[in-house]
């Protein structure tokens, strides 16, 4: 009895392959691909070879990696290879050979200092900006900014705190701190400028986003750290609210922080040994330069789309050959 | 002939610093004063005696008396706190690892309460162990493990797993196993204790024969007077960790060493017990000495039929030695003062 | 967490004339003094709140924070001359060499060739003939549909590079874990020091030493295994050590005495004997390192965790959640088989089995069709790569959908409920905890514990907080405690229902436990966005994400000890006409107490372990301090000092409930055992 049943069962896992397999079927042989790929080998320079891209985590930098990894693979022959890494690890990779280019950098002193050339092991170095202007700030969802435009003075917050408190807020307001990699202020922002609010850390870009968006939705009183480039700007048109603006010098000590956020290039910064190789790829990365819209446009694609990154990337190259082709001049 | 196991002295002590209490006066301190006084606790207390070749040496007592604590003092399960155990002439206490682990391979053998069995292995495996952890190739010992399987009655079970058999059937797969590596001395300890009253019974009977087959030396633990009485040759009783009496079971029965014991063996049916020697007296003058003769380590039990047939009183001779005489009323006061208790 | 509690004394006969034993505290006396302890707290905290709580802003660090960040500072700029880390490296490149050799056997492209050396049809061919071998059809059938779902469902790559990491940990995990086992499982002292460096790897936050991981082995599959031995290391070491300490002393003592050595005692007695407990432990091993597979992501860990990451970073539930289902199918693939293996070896061993002619039979003609298969996946390309489906995409669709129709109908609902929580239980315990001077939090915890734990819980206590203290965290400390206790408690809550619900309802207990296993296997970053949508960034968010995944384990603890009441326990009390309710909680909930109490200290360390996923979605404290010192490497010392103060937090409540079981002398033996070997499955932190 048990054989038998267990005949019929592996009859009908079998079948199951089998129809998988027949349903597939049809595809060409290996040893001809094989054949064509050692021939293409034999043609083929070897000039680009590898990039190691680091892919930080937000939308916007996964949007600019894989369009240079896109060209770099599809244009120059690379072998491109992506990281998903955090800021600080990606760093630590250059030393290591590990990642060769971080394409989309808002500034870390920190960093700069252990590993760039001078104070630090000369691992990493600047390769310039590459176009995109990051834009810091305390932003309130469109619908707030609409009904009560004298919010978008940070004089007048105070009047209001009591709207933006929440069960996080101690009875102040609660204010909308960001994902814990990125640089910010807040905390010394709202004591020094005797604003009542509380800092309460989202923790996550998703998160920042999910309360966002619920508060363009519902009509919530929600303030918090945002920036440009953002895809999600696109869906709700997240408002800046000023605070004193920046001078030079008014954020070097944290805790006196009084000022708004500096307007940042967004730079890239690379391997010191890969930017010495005659790979290709050194040319396209130093070249690369893009607008905010553009990476909106491709973000947007991946997070709004539901496109993968390498089609979203593939999509916009195909029609900006006209950019692209300035970069690989 | 030399003794087959001498023991001298030993003393067990657990607890910190335990070897630090020996000859100080913290040493004669009751177990319970030790333990309040140092949290030591005394397992067995300056014990000596000595086992003849062949002979059945029975440990008794009540749990927590040091019986188990002493069998396992013997072959250094447990290491003794200072004393010595001499077994053929070999210094047990002071043997190096290696050594000690021959003794325990060739010279002794041990049968616990709980069995001890390997549940992974089949009978068979379980009987050659002894014999796998020596070397010995796999097709002789299990060659010799079969005759041993045969031997304790367990033909037929070779293949099964412990946990298939019952409990008196397991005990004898670690009697089997005690036995296989032919070692010249026996340690039970309490073998039978968890077994069914009939099956203990059948137990006690095959180490009987056992031992009448094969002659080994075996030390005996048990907690119970009357399969001690039924196995030993000769009774040592353990109170506190420390010897309360050594002697044969007529003496433990006839004059017990103290309250203590005398506690213990007042339901002892005597008449089973005790031979002619302890109810034999001086002939009176004008008894008739022509009755019939008997040895005097005849039990009193087996005198009565004798004694209540014959007139005259039975002669008690010791060889060829007439030693006492016993009567009627004699055996009669031993059997009926059992009753009246 | 483990310390062996001292083996129960078997109970010793009262002698005649002894005095009678002490009488025993009772329960309710412990409450009593609790109560007052309370009391006198909140009339100081009324007093003195909001000074000296050793508040730090969330950014901001102290000189103890930048000195640990000091040395890893100093690791760094050392790296090109540290030999350790030379060292380290050549490991790191072994272990990458290795698992690309594997990967080009089975995923990917072998150049020249376009493709693996073994396709998709030959892989899962192998699979299921290694299901049939080591266990049963049933298994094979499993072992082939859950291969096949991975392709399907579109993630072929993702998740046979989280099969190889998987293994390639276990395997190490067995090599470094076997003889650590044997170490505790036959000397107490050993285990007394290994168990301590056990409860640091199993309440250690994985954010912590992942940035030295990393700086040690290298980004990606070097880190991740690495990573997820040290995870995954501590439930065999413990489970295996456990059940070699296990053996019966009789079956030592008589096979000892039969004059084996060492190595003889280990080999034929200890080991096998101790078999069963072992593959549990390997079990619990290979289930760890499944649920590191999206912690690795972080450091470009290959596998399933990178699409789960992926989803998160664009608030996509549905993307999330199909490689997350795939986790799952994989551990329960991985779990069942090995379970019917180590049964099937069992049954082999002791001669079971069934036929064994038709059983070589049914291998050899297997054999054939496995290697018929392999060579059609070497030859033709369709059998090579795994084709393309959309049904993956489909079902992520669907549960978009579903998610979104949950957020928009229970939005409302779910907040009130948010709101009741947060205003009446957990602000006022935090305001207490956190909000009286630190000095009288740590009197009145001391307090407490000394009247549940007595003397041992109360030094343990004493050194745990002024381990916190020291560690400049004592605010977030007392947050996140505040957090830890009310999850807890709703924890309990849902244990005692569901728990007495299952197993009073054989069916209803049937339904619900792949619902519960799929709870604890689930990776917490695919459910942290609906609950992010339906409760935004607040610390019940993190409370909810808790309880999803701690719930689970309190719930079968519960379900597992109301069941083992004795039948004859409950006749007796129906006989006296008892009412139904009346048979919970007098006869079954505190019969189960035992289980109740272990149930709460996993409940507590479950939630403890949640800290820092909580930290991704706004519960600030200690789980931000983790997330802020991984993102941030000038704070990686604060993100150090946060995990420790975790471990601390961890390991004082560890010890509270432990000793508060212990005082009770009537937990039966299950209890005892489930704490000496603390089963840890699901996320790392």
């Amino acid at each position: 009895m048990r054989i038998a049943r267990s005949r019929g069962a592996r009859l009908g896992a079998l079948a199951a392959v089998a129809t998988l397999a027949l349903s597939a079927c049809g595809g060409g042989s290996v040893d001809d691909a094989t054949e064509a790929n050692e021939s293409q080998a034999a043609e083929g320079g070897g000039e680009c070879g590898d990039l190691q891209m680091a892919v930080n985590p937000w939308v916007g930098y996964e949007a600019s990696a894989y369009v240079v990894g896109t060209v770099a693979q599809d244009q120059l022959g690379c072998t491109v290879e992506y990281k998903e890494l955090k800021e600080d690890v990606s760093w630590q990779g250059f030393g290591t050979g590990e990642v060769d280019v971080v394409i989309e950098d808002w500034g870390h002193p920190d960093l700069e200092k252990k590993f760039f050339e001078g104070e630090g092991d000369g691992s990493a170095m600047d390769m310039g900006p590459q176009g995109n202007v990051g834009i810091i700030g305390w932003f309130v969802p469109p619908w707030l900014a609409e009904e009560h435009p004298e919010i978008l003075q940070y004089e007048n917050l105070n009047q209001f705190a009591q709207e933006f408190a929440t069960s996080e807020s101690d009875g102040k307001g609660q204010f909308l701190g960001a994902d814990p990699s990125f640089v910010q202020f807040d905390e010394a922002i709202v004591s020094n400028l005797d604003l009542d609010f509380k800092v309460v850390f989202s923790g996550s870009e998703a998160a920042s986003i999910e309360a966002f968006r619920k508060a363009e939705e519902n009509k919530e009183w929600v303030i918090g750290y945002w920036y440009e480039p953002q895809y999600f700007n696109a869906e709700v048109a997240m408002q800046r609210v000023a605070l004193p603006p920046y001078e030079e010098g008014c954020q070097d000590d944290p805790q006196t922080v009084a000022c708004d956020y500096p307007e940042t290039e967004l730079k890239k910064i690379v391997g010191t040994d890969w930017a010495a190789s005659d790979s290709t790829a050194v040319d396209l990365v130093q070249n690369f330069t893009w607008t905010n819209e553009d990476q909106n446009v491709v973000a947007g694609y991946i997070a709004s789309g539901g496109m993968s990154p390498e089609d979203a990337a593939a999509k916009w190259v195909e029609e900006n050959q006209d950019k692209v082709d300035a970069w690989l001049q | 002939m030399t003794a087959a196991l001498s023991v001298d002295s030993l003393w067990k002590i657990f607890g910190p610093r335990s070897d630090k209490i020996i000859g100080t006066p913290d040493a004669e301190l009751s177990r319970a004063e030790l333990k309040t006084k140092t949290g030591n606790v005394v397992g067995v207390r300056d014990v000596s005696f000595d086992v003849a070749p062949g002979e059945v040496f029975v440990v008794m007592g009540l749990s927590g008396s040091g019986k188990s604590t002493l069998v396992r003092l013997l072959t250094r399960l447990i290491e003794p706190t200072s004393g010595t155990v001499t077994l053929n002439g070999m210094d047990i206490t002071s043997a190096s690892e290696s050594q000690l682990r021959d003794v325990r391979r060739t010279q002794v053998s041990m049968v616990f309460q709980h069995f001890g069995l390997l549940p992974h292995r089949q009978v068979i495996d379980n009987v050659a162990y002894g014999l796998e952890v020596r070397g010995v190739s796999k097709k002789e010992r299990r060659a010799k493990a079969s005759e041993i399987v045969d031997l304790v009655g367990l033909t037929g079970y070779e293949m099964s797993y412990p946990d298939q058999l019952s409990g008196g059937m397991q005990q004898r797969v670690g009697l089997a196993r005690a036995l296989a590596g032919d070692p010249e001395m026996l340690l039970f300890d309490e073998p039978f204790s968890a077994l069914d009253p009939l099956i203990r019974r059948d137990m006690q009977n095959e180490v009987i024969r056992l031992h009448r087959e094969l002659g080994k030396t075996m030390v005996f633990i048990t907690h119970d007077l009357a399969e001690a009485l039924k196995l030993g040759d000769r009774i040592m009783i353990l109170r506190d960790g420390a010897i309360v009496q050594i002697g044969t079971p007529d003496e433990v029965v006839a004059q017990p060493a103290d309250d203590y014991v005398k506690d213990f063996v007042s339901e002892v049916p005597k008449a089973h017990v005790l031979t002619l020697k302890w109810v034999m007296r001086d002939p009176r003058p004008g008894e008739s000495m022509d009755g019939p003769t008997l040895p005097v380590s005849t039990i009193v039990r087996h005198a009565a039929r004798a004694a209540i047939a014959s007139d005259a009183p039975i002669r008690v001779l010791d060889g060829d030695r007439l030693v006492g005489v016993v009567d009627e009323e004699d055996i009669m006061r031993v059997v009926v003062a059992e009753e009246a208790v | 967490m483990t310390t062996t509690a001292p083996a129960p004394a078997a109970p010793k006969p009262v002698e005649p004339g002894a005095e009678p034993p002490p009488p025993e505290r009772t329960r309710v006396s412990r409450w009593i003094p609790a109560a007052g302890v309370v009391a006198v707290w909140i009339v100081v905290w009324y007093f003195t709140k909001g000074t000296n709580t050793l508040a730090l802003p969330g950014v901001a660090r102290t000189d103890l924070h930048d000195e640990l960040t000091e040395i890893n500072n100093a690791l760094l700029a050392g790296r090109d001359t540290n030999p350790v880390m030379q060292f380290t490296n050549s490991i790191a490149d072994m272990l990458r060499s290795a698992f690309e050799w594997v990967q080009r056997m089975i995923v990917v492209p072998s150049p020249p060739r376009p493709v693996p050396e073994i396709g998709w049809l030959g892989v899962v061919a192998i699979a299921t003939y290694i299901g049939l071998m080591i266990a049963s059809w049933r298994i094979a059938v499993l072992v082939c549909l859950s291969f096949l779902s991975f392709g399907v469902l579109g993630f072929w790559q993702d998740s046979l590079d989280t099969l190889i990491v998987t293994g390639m940990s276990v395997a190490i995990v067995v090599v470094i874990g076997m003889p650590l086992a044997v170490l505790i499982g036959t000397s107490p002292r050993a285990n007394k020091v290994v168990t301590v460096v056990l409860d640091l790897l199993q309440t250690m936050p994985t954010f912590v030493y992942l940035l030295p991981v990393v700086l040690f082995f290298g980004i990606g599959v070097s880190a991740a295994v690495v990573s997820t031995i040290f995870y995954a290391l501590p439930p065999l070491v413990r489970i295996a050590g456990f059940g070699i300490r296990e053996v019966s002393t009789t079956t030592i003592e008589a096979t000892d005495s039969a004059g084996q050595t060492y190595w003889q005692r280990l080999r034929k007695v200890q080991l096998p004997m101790a078999r069963k407990t072992i593959i549990v432990g390997l079990n619990q091993t290979t289930l760890a390192a499944l649920s590191m597979a999206t912690l690795a992501a972080f450091v470009n860990g290959p596998g399933l965790g990178k699409p789960v990451l992926a989803g998160l970073r664009i608030n996509d539930v549905g993307a999330a959640f199909v490689p997350g289902v795939l986790i799952v199918v994989m551990a329960v693939m991985l779990d069942r088989t090995t379970t019917a293996a180590s049964e099937r070896a069992e049954k082999v061993a002791r001669g079971g089995g069934g036929n064994v002619r038709m059983r070589r039979i049914v291998l050899a003609v297997g054999a054939v069709a496995t290697l018929v298969a392999v060579y059609l996946s070497r030859t033709y390309l369709s059998l090579a790569e795994f084709p393309v489906y959309t049904i993956g995409d489909r079902l992520a669709d669907g549960v978009n959908e579903v998610m979104d129709w949950v957020t928009d109908t229970f939005g409302g609902v779910t907040e009130v409920f948010k709101d009741f929580v947060t205003n009446w239980l957990l602000n006022p315990m935090q305001s207490l905890l956190a909000e009286s001077p630190w000095y009288v939090s740590y009197v009145a915890i001391s307090a407490l514990a000394l009247v549940f734990g007595g003397m041992r819980a109360l030094v343990s206590t004493l050194v745990c907080l002024t381990g916190i203290w020291f560690f400049d965290l004592w605010h977030d400390a007392m947050i996140t405690l505040t957090m830890t206790l009310v999850a807890t408690v709703l924890v309990m809550v849902l244990a005692l229902v569901f728990g007495v619900w299952m197993a009073r309802d054989r069916r209803f207990d049937l339904g619900i436990r792949p619902l519960l296993d799929a709870g604890q296997t689930i990776p917490p970053f695919v459910y942290l966005i609906p609950v992010l949508a339906l409760f935004g960034p607040t610390r019940f968010t993190a409370i909810v994400a808790a309880i999803v995944y701690a719930a689970p384990a309190a719930i079968k603890l519960v379900a597992d000890g109301v069941k083992a009441v004795s039948p004859t326990t409950i006749e007796a009390g129906r006989s006296t006409g008892q009412t139904t309710w009346q048979e919970i909680t007098k006869v079954q909930l505190p019969m189960a107490r035992g289980s109740l109490v272990l149930a709460t200290n996993q409940g507590l360390l479950y939630v403890l372990s949640m800290t820092v996923i909580g930290g991704l979605v706004g519960a600030g404290a200690l789980g931000f301090d983790v997330v802020y010192g991984f993102s941030r490497s000038e704070a990686w010392g604060k993100g150090a000092a946060a995990g420790i103060t975790i471990v601390l937090l961890g390991v004082m409540l560890d010890r509270i409930t432990r000793a508060a079981a212990d005082m009770r002398r009537d937990d039966g033996p299950g209890p005892r055992r489930a704490f000496n070997i603390r089963l840890p499955i699901g996320p790392p932190r």
